[in-house]
């Protein structure tokens, strides 16, 4: 426990020291240095819990009230660890080669000294055993991630997308300090390990609610992602990668950790789970294809995949209440392991989002394409992390909806309708999933990657060893957790064991059950592999010595093509927002051709966030409206001001006083 | 693993090039043609493998990844479907979610390869490729979540094992809606008039057919033979749900549901002489349909 206290430290230290760094160089060094060393400590005690099942805890005094220095590590904190770690240390050493084009214009040295701060604070949420400490590092967290995103500040764009996860982060921790308040009342201690030791609070449902707004919000649950689209795109690419890939996990982890404190599950946890993965999941993935902007694409898929985690987490919880080992173990392995592929393919697609923005200068889709022989080495990278996210096997993406797919069909032997309904939906509603993503990772990756570019992209080149070799590693990732799945479910039998209410040797044994099928996944895609090799081989061996033309793309007969007449992401997915034109509202402005002969004619579609537009714009007016009807109690007047302070005095002396006896 | 399996594997691999010669015969007989040889697919294919290949200057290798990787795909869903009682080489807990994911790997694959020559037609193709598919695929997982439910298995060769004419008899409305379901989604996937034109060149009403237009040469007959594979493990999907013959007898039953598959390409044929393609915004009301199909067949399972 004490190496994992260390580690934050070092990362810490080293933000420090890039905040007093004279030169933006020697501060990225000292930066992601620090974080790069500290993550590399900190996964030392994370593995050894792992792989031991057991938990480690030391407590210090703190003079905060109600507060203790608790801190600890189960198997739940160690497996969140893992990626935040890893995924942190990588997206640090992309980001000291990324961030060099804002050397002098942007301050680099408080970048660096608040990203260490973010993954610190992350750490310190995922051990934190009090409820004052853990809110503290959640809002540490929330508070480093928005400097983080208000990066670029200069840009009224930046500075929007900033204010508005300053306030859904908010928002959000006022429901989770509801939660915490109302529990450490019940309770008497605001300590986890009393929480957990008190058995079921009588306001459970309550308490799950809040739990599942509160920490939904960070999760990026519909309907509060709406801070998602905004802050990612805003913010600097590794910086996405880092929130989307793993700060947004903190929130699954804050609703599994209230799990364990909240008792056994009603059946409606699950059914409003499931809700809740079904809608984020459907709707992230629609919202994604009607997006132009690469980083807001993605990130709207952050919102499909939470959803996709959610509807693990319901299964689990759906088989807690009906009593099935099958469904909880599946369930729950299904959505935490979908934790970490989310984790390792969305930061991997950030991270190559990021190379062609530092590339080519641009996210909009529409301006790029051909970009795989320019940067071949992004290109493949990013196909990997394409197809890991549409869970095409044999990549990791697969194996995790694979399990939650499984947890669904063997509920469907149930005799209960709500059950089976509820598993069906699961069922459809992934199926829709992932063919929406598949037609969505299809366009980004076909229209930026493929064809001819679009704009003048002649100076593009591929990036540096920096940026290449974090993309490469979490593309191996990807690859190696699709082929060796069933030793990483061993890995994962302690996590579920603690989630869910059975023995650690039924937990093993179910998983085994598990393991079984995803053995023959596994032994299928070296085989699936290896007759991908025979049939190159075949092709190989069939044209050679054998005449092989080159010559423009077959157009139908017609001469000059151009690549203005390409496919655009905009033209592609437009049969598909068409149809889901009542959920999108996409806006359409056209200037049509006229005229004999007519010059010019454009079409320009853009697809806001209808929540964001129709359920959170009008609510927000309204507070203003209200809050200026308050304006004139501010009006600069000092000795006014004053009396409200005297007034205010007075009225608590009186109220204090007029209650004793 | 299943080594009598293999046969149905070796059969898929072997036979599935004549559907789409009866397709072309049955078609013919409407038309009142003679029509090409039941075996004109093999020709085709072996013609081709002898050629060379011209490739754009655009493309890169991605658009040589999608025949090679997509026809190793679905040879190796091929490998998951049974053969009525031939059960498949391969068969697990969960093998049908692995199955469709196949297919949906090899769909992705053809679908990048065709933007990959930046050509307006196959953008087109593609982008309806995955519109339709999306629909298509909640209704085969759900339909296929149905059969699980009656036969209370969780593995294509377990569930088409187990369903006998008794089952038929028991619930046979649900298996028959869902056959429908199951129908229109082999329509759909593999191409085939409502949903696409197989025949038709005129590249603007084309999809799956105007993905591969700059495709030639060997390249070319794995995607021929492909297409040609995906029709049959469909349809042997299709066959296993509908012929419930469970002699016990393996090559009995096998049989049956070689006979059912051939049976299959015929009514594929008639559909395809007696329809006009859909017009293309009808086609997500036609898939939208069979997921309908699959949900009132799961209502119905519910009861």
């Amino acid at each position: 426990m004490n190496v994992l206290l260390m580690a934050i430290a070092t990362m810490f230290l080293g933000g420090l020291a890039a905040l007093g760094a004279r030169r933006p160089r020697m501060a990225t060094r000292l930066g992601s240095g620090g974080v790069i060393l500290g993550s590399l400590i900190g996964l030392v005690p994370a593995i050894r819990v792992l792989a031991s099942g057991s938990a480690e805890a030391v407590s210090y005094a703190w003079s905060v009230p109600y507060g203790s220095f608790a801190v600890g590590m189960d198997p739940l904190s160690a497996f969140f660890l893992l990626p935040v770690l890893g995924i942190s240390a990588l997206a640090a050493l992309y980001g000291t080669e990324y961030l060099t084009p804002y050397y002098g214009k942007y301050s680099v040295r408080g970048h660096w000294f608040f990203y260490s701060l973010l993954v610190a604070s992350m750490s310190m949420v995922l051990v934190a055993r009090n409820a004052v400490l853990f809110l503290v590092a959640w809002e540490l967290m929330s508070v480093a991630s928005f400097f983080l995103v208000t990066f670029e500040h200069h840009k009224e764009s930046v500075r929007d997308a900033g204010w508005t996860y300053l306030v859904a982060t908010h928002v959000g921790a006022a429901f989770l300090l509801a939660f915490f308040v109302l529990l450490g009342n019940e309770v008497g201690s605001f300590d986890f390990d009393r929480i957990c030791a008190f058995g079921v609070p009588t306001s459970a449902g309550v308490l799950f609610l809040l739990s599942v707004v509160g920490f939904g919000a960070k999760a990026g649950f519909l309907p509060l992602h709406v801070w998602l689209p905004e802050a990612h795109p805003a913010a600097p690419s590794h910086v996405s990668a880092l929130m989307s890939g793993v700060m947004i996990k903190t929130g699954i982890y804050g609703i599994l950790r209230a799990l364990t404190f909240l008792g056994p599950p009603s059946p409606w946890w699950g059914y409003l789970l499931v809700a809740i993965g079904l809608t984020s999941g459907i709707m992230g993935v629609l919202f994604a294809l009607a997006q132009h902007d690469l980083k807001r694409l993605l990130a709207y898929h952050s919102v499909e995949n939470i959803g996709i985690i959610a509807l693990g987490l319901g299964v689990g919880v759906i088989g807690v209440g009906i009593g099935s080992p099958a469904l909880i173990v599946l369930g729950f392995c299904g959505g935490l392991l979908h934790v970490l592929n989310h984790a390792i393919f969305k930061s991997l697609l950030f991270l190559g989002a990021g190379s062609v923005f530092h590339a080519a200068g641009t996210r909009e889709i529409d301006l790029l394409g051909g970009l795989m022989k320019r940067m071949p080495w992004t290109g493949v990278t990013f196909l990997i992390g394409a197809a890991a996210i549409c869970g095409l096997p044999p990549l990791n993406g697969f194996v995790s909806e694979f399990l939650i797919y499984l947890g669904a069909f063997r509920g469907g032997a149930v005799n209960d309708a709500a059950v089976v309904g509820t598993l069906s939906a699961v069922i459809a509603g992934l199926a829709l999933i992932g063919g929406l993503a598949a037609a969505c990772f299809a366009k980004a990756f076909g229209i930026i990657f493929l064809g001819e570019p679009r704009s003048d992209l002649s100076r593009t080149h591929e990036v540096g060893w920096a940026m290449r070799l974090p993309m490469g590693v979490l593309a191996a990732g990807c690859v190696l957790i699709g082929l060796l799945a069933p030793l990483a479910l061993r890995l994962m039998s302690p996590v579920v064991a603690q989630l869910a209410p059975l023995a650690r040797n039924v937990v093993r044994a179910e998983l085994m059950t598990a393991a079984q099928p995803l053995a023959v996944v596994a032994r299928g895609a070296c085989g699936l592999l290896a007759m991908i090799g025979a049939f190159a081989l075949l092709r190989l061996r069939l044209l050679a010595r054998r005449t092989i033309g080159e010559g423009v793309t077959w157009d139908c007969g017609y001469a000059q093509p151009s690549p203005r007449m390409q496919y655009t992401a905009s033209s592609f997915a437009q049969p598909l927002t068409d149809f889901f034109r009542i959920f999108l509202w996409t806006e359409r402005r056209i200037s049509r051709p006229s005229g004999l002969f007519p010059r010019s004619a454009a079409l320009h579609t853009s697809t806001p966030d209808t929540y964001r537009e129709k359920l959170y714009a009008p609510v927000f007016r309204g507070v203003v409206w209200g809050l200026s009807r308050l304006r004139w109690l501010q009006h600069g007047r000092v000795q006014l001001y004053m009396l409200y302070i005297a007034v205010a005095l007075m009225a608590l002396i009186v109220w204090k006083l007029g209650g004793m006896p | 693993m299943n080594t009598a399996g293999y046969v149905s594997w070796f059969l898929a691999l072997l036979l599935s090039p004549l559907l789409l010669g009866i397709i072309n015969r049955t078609k013919a007989f409407f038309a009142g043609r003679r029509g090409a040889p039941l075996v004109q697919a093999y020709f085709d294919c072996w013609k081709l493998l002898q050629k060379g290949a011209v490739y754009s200057r655009t493309t890169t290798w991605v658009f040589v990844c999608g025949p090679v990787a997509g026809l190793a795909a679905v040879s190796a869903a091929a490998g998951l479907v049974p053969l009525g009682g031939i059960g498949a080489p391969v068969s697990f807990a969960g093998d049908l979610i692995l199955f469709a994911y196949l297919l949906g790997l090899m769909r992705f694959l053809t679908v990048v390869a065709a933007l990959d020559t930046g050509s307006s037609f196959e953008g087109m193709g593609a982008s309806r490729e995955v519109f339709f598919s999306a629909l298509a695929e909640p209704a085969l997982l759900l339909g296929l979540a149905v059969l699980a439910r009656e036969t209370k298995s969780l593995s294509l060769s377990g569930m088409i094992f187990a369903l006998t004419g008794e089952v038929w008899t028991r619930s046979g409305i649900i298996l028959l809606l869902l056959a429908v379901a199951l129908f229109i989604v082999l329509l759909a996937e593999n191409a085939r008039i409502p949903v696409d034109d197989p025949n038709t060149h005129l590249e603007l009403t084309m999809i799956h057919e105007v993905m591969v237009l700059d495709h030639s040469g060997p390249d070319f007959a794995f995607i021929l033979y492909g297409a040609a594979l995906k029709l049959w493990v469909l349809s042997a999907l299709l066959v296993g749900v509908v012929v419930p013959v469970r002699t016990g007898n393996p090559w009995l039953d096998g049989a049956a549901v070689l006979v059912g598959i051939m049976a299959v390409a015929v009514l594929v044929g008639i559909v395809e002489s007696c329809m006009a393609r859909l017009r293309l915004v009808r086609v997500p009301q036609l898939l939208v349909g069979a997921g309908a199909f699959s949900t009132l067949a799961l209502m119905l399972a519910l009861r």
